[in-house]
């Protein structure tokens, strides 16, 4: 079901803040409903309106960064909730992946069950994509997952994050399911032998 | 060789290492609600695939609870295509759902260890962050996203990554007035709440064997909001007797041996003695008081008899610090007692169970609730309802001028009718002061204890509970 993501390449879009959490990524009355689609038209609408109230504009309702492939955030991003709105909706937005100083586990976790790359970059690397994108909102970025690079003209950083995770992006092995129904003897060896299963 | 906890557990659960280098983690119990479960179930359904181990996955209604009583179908429309698709899915697949008419309904992670579906050795994985709350038995509970969920259900196991463990020692007694809120609030403002990525939490040390387990699962649930997936207490004789007799506990049939054999059992897996944590830290939880939160992440927080930090200049947490100010209202270096309060809710996976209840009602009993503050009560669970009921908690409450409801999330992230409203100010027993989370894009949140937020709820403004038991004693003299 899932491919193989070698390379996230578009415009990107950038967040200030740290510890932006789920709440503020995709608030929860707008979680009423037993789909993900359309979720992507609320993502940040707490912060966008107040932005807007107070004269300014949020990054996602910039018309030039519409169709951002790549987010630049701060760190800590996506603390807070287990829910996968919030990367259902970033990534249902268009982005393909988020650059940040750290994320949260569950949400990087959650991401990565969806495709959406989440790979962290020193604070130094990360201010300086940060300022190439802020001022150049056609600039082009590449992220080549296979060296874990961004490039973007002669700007070229390293990013990171954790082997398996890189591993599965990159076989196309990050959508689990089928991977965990390969051996389904395992599983039942595995259960039978606990107490609490077996019986005390 | 020495182990921890979680190595015993992640070892017996471990069922093979996968190609990408991550484990494959046999999941004990599968808790399932109605906001993250759907799409996943959706998901088994596009691929044919059946929900592996029905027996072993529970399901409840909580977060989109009106806690008004209210008929079906539910007023809002949503809320009520949420409930009934969980009914449908729980229908198809053989799932036992404890709804409303069973008696058992309630916010997950209350009814879990409440049943005696929570048990020490366990791995239990559910679709909300606070499944780190269930840790409190000595079991590995974390929370997981709907993609997750959905490969519960179809394999009754996950590709995870195992985690290092913090040891976090506490000694010390806390002070009268001052709780297990106080402490893991009083310990994520240490730690900061991005430390625990990585971690699971481990909560040790004399303080903490004194806890009880309602204690205990406020400690644990909060784990999350300290960056930790899992928190967990060594299971110990406090666990056995809070587990005993319960309708899923060994031995509920009567067979009291095998209650003892899983008791032997859960002894063996408490983390050796000479085990090695990746890292330890101490506390002293005679310095807490009790805490309160000024921000807009669980970690800023401050004692009740301490100001509000001043954005120190050039400081890299400066702009954090004046955006949570701004969005509060507050200046730095203000006393956060004294802060008007528009609304008091006692409730949530974080403060909702018995104890709790009774605290705050030992607080608020013969006062009444200051003019203009909305005060509300919601019970964990349909069962802590009723057993609050048979003490007359629910009198003592209403007759302070307090709201009694029906059990559910409600204002902890205001997916039902209770809400803040624009700007009101919020003393909340829950476990998250991000913006908007109490359902106002602009509300705002003070975390504390049951026992602060009933004394807030009184005075109509934040007040130190400690002394404010005395005066109100005095008077009552």
């Amino acid at each position: 079901m899932s491919s193989r993501i070698e390379q996230v390449a578009g415009r990107a879009i950038v967040l200030d803040g740290n510890d932006l959490d789920t709440d503020r990524i995709m608030p929860a009355r707008f979680l009423k409903a037993i789909s993900f689609d359309g979720l992507e038209a609320h993502l940040f609408e707490d912060d966008r309106r107040a932005l807007k109230k107070q004269g300014t504009r949020h990054p996602f309702d910039d018309p030039d960064r519409t169709g951002a492939r790549i987010l630049l955030a701060g760190s800590n991003f996506g603390c807070g909730s287990s829910r996968e709105h919030a990367p259902q909706a970033l990534s249902r937005w268009g982005l393909g992946a988020i650059i940040a100083e750290s994320f949260a586990e569950i949400f990087a976790g959650n991401s990565l069950m969806i495709g959406l790359v989440c790979m962290s970059a020193s604070s130094a690397d990360l201010t300086r994509l940060r300022e190439a994108a802020t001022s150049d909102s056609a600039r082009e970025f590449v992220l080549d997952m296979t060296t874990a690079r961004v490039t973007s003209g002669d700007l070229s950083v390293s990013v990171r994050m954790a082997d398996t995770a890189r591993a599965a992006l990159l076989s196309g092995a990050w959508d689990t399911t089928g991977m965990l129904l390969d051996d389904v003897a395992a599983i039942e060896r595995t259960s039978a032998q606990l107490p609490y299963i077996r019986g005390f | 060789m020495a182990q921890t906890l979680f190595e015993k557990v992640w070892e017996r659960h471990a069922v093979r290492q996968l190609p990408n280098g991550q484990t494959q983690l046999y999941v004990g119990l599968h808790l399932v609600h109605e906001v993250t479960s759907p799409q996943a179930f959706e998901a088994l359904r596009v691929r044919g695939w059946r929900v592996r181990a029905p027996e072993r996955t529970f399901a409840t209604l909580d977060h989109i609870m009106p806690t008004r009583r209210e008929p079906r179908p539910f007023s809002d429309p949503m809320a009520e295509t949420m409930a009934s698709a969980l009914e449908k899915n729980c229908r198809e697949h053989g799932i036992p759902l404890f709804d409303p008419s069973t008696g058992d309904q309630g916010i997950v992670h209350v009814i879990g260890p409440e049943l005696g579906l929570t048990q020490p050795g366990m791995t239990i994985a559910c679709g909300d962050s606070h499944t780190s709350t269930h840790g409190a038995f000595g079991a590995l509970a974390f929370g997981i996203g709907t993609s997750q969920v959905r490969d519960v259900l179809a394999s009754q196991t996950l590709a995870m990554s195992p985690l290092q463990v913090r040891r976090i020692e506490v000694s010390g007694r806390l002070a009268s007035g001052v709780y297990a809120k106080d402490l893991i609030l009083a310990i994520i403002r240490r730690l900061g709440i991005h430390a625990g990525t990585g971690f699971a939490y481990e909560y040790a040390g004399e303080t903490i064997e004194r806890l009880s387990m309602d204690e205990r699962m406020t400690l644990c649930n909060m784990s999350i909001e300290g960056g930790a997936r899992i928190g967990y207490v060594n299971p110990d004789r406090t666990t056995f007797e809070y587990l005993r007799g319960r309708r899923y506990a060994p031995g509920a049939d009567g067979d009291s041996s095998a209650f003892e054999r899983a008791c032997a059992w859960w002894r063996s897996l408490a983390s050796d003695p000479d085990a090695s944590w990746a890292d330890r830290v101490h506390l002293n939880a005679s310095e807490i008081a009790p805490m309160v939160t000024w921000g807009i992440n669980p970690g800023q927080s401050v004692g009740v008899d301490d100001c509000v930090p001043q954005p120190a200049a050039g400081s890299p947490l400066q702009s954090g610090i004046a955006e949570a100010l701004e969005f509060m209202g507050l200046d730095g270096g203000q006393p956060i007692a004294g802060t008007p309060i528009d609304v008091a809710f006692i409730g949530s996976c974080t403060n909702g169970r018995l104890s709790d209840l009774r605290e705050a009602a030992r607080i608020v009993a013969g006062q009444k609730v200051a003019p203009r503050v909305r005060a509300l009560v919601v019970p964990g669970s349909q069962a802590v309802a009723l057993a609050a009921e048979r003490e007359g908690l629910d009198d003592v409450f209403r007759q302070a001028g307090f709201d009694w409801r029906t059990a559910g999330c409600s204002m902890c992230l205001a997916m039902n009718a209770d809400r803040l409203q624009g700007r009101e100010i919020c003393a909340s027993t829950s476990n998250r002061n991000f913006k908007g989370r109490q359902g106002s894009p602009t509300g705002r949140t003070l975390l504390m204890s049951p026992a602060m937020v009933a004394a807030a709820a009184i005075a109509g403004e934040v007040v130190d509970v400690r002394t404010w038991v005395r005066e109100s004693s005095v008077v009552a003299n």
